[in-house]
């Protein structure tokens, strides 16, 4: 699974519920694996002095990003024995309750993909170079800042 | 030289642009950076990282003449 070319990780717009369900249905021909995990980020409509967040509308710096998302796959799966690693990041805009990020891992056993997951998901919130407009339902905005 | 700076975010709202090519003679990130506040104040009040060709830099970092950007915090996921 190294030295592969990044490819992009981004969709346009939120990410639906049936991607996500035909992604995990395309893995059952692949009976080696015994254990997936699934990280979604789902847009919080947080309430910031009275306002409340209605979407978040994605940018990213797209070349770079897509770079540290390789890097991110290429540590991964380094660190970690796993069968099958997929991340995918919305960008545009993306409503409260709905998806953003999809980051989905497997292996033939469990622990690993608990550990794997959470590495992945850390790794994107810290070196990625995507950028969140939090938009609220009186039209103005605010930058959001991962903590 | 001429620098490409590419603009992110918080910061492209300052800037009105997403990227601008410039004129520039000095050699280091510092130097660029110094030019940008004098033409956008209200750059020096925000928090942001440099990255040249991609990767993040310093801003003792010499300038190579390859692409620049200005990038607020990451808000990812």
């Amino acid at each position: 699974m190294t030295n592969k070319k990044p490819k992009s990780v981004f969709k346009q717009g939120a990410i639906s519920s049936e991607f996500i369900g035909e992604s995990i249905a395309k893995h059952q021909t692949k009976t080696s694996i015994g254990a997936h995990n699934i990280f979604l980020g789902q847009v919080r409509a947080d309430i910031i002095d009275n306002k409340t967040v209605s979407a978040i509308e994605y940018t990213a710096y797209e070349d770079m990003a897509n770079v540290k998302f390789h890097e991110i796959r290429e540590a991964a799966f380094e660190k970690f024995e796993l069968t099958c690693m997929h991340i995918y990041h919305s960008l545009g805009m993306v409503k409260a309750g709905e998806i953003c990020l999809f980051v989905f891992v497997s292996s033939p056993r469990r622990k690993v993909v608990f550990k794997a997951l959470e590495y992945i998901v850390e790794a994107i919130k810290a070196d990625v170079p995507v950028f969140g407009k939090e938009l609220f339902e009186d039209d103005t905005h605010q930058w959001k800042v991962n903590n | 030289m001429y620098i490409t700076v590419k603009y992110f975010g918080q910061i492209a709202e300052i800037t009105q642009q997403d990227e601008e090519s410039l004129e520039f003679s000095g050699h280091l990130i510092s130097e660029l950076l110094e030019l940008l506040y004098s033409k956008y104040s209200s750059l020096k009040t925000k928090d942001f990282q440099i990255a040249q060709n991609q990767e993040l830099v310093t801003i003792e970092t010499e300038l190579t003449g390859a692409e620049l950007a200005l990038l607020p915090p990451f808000a990812g996921g």
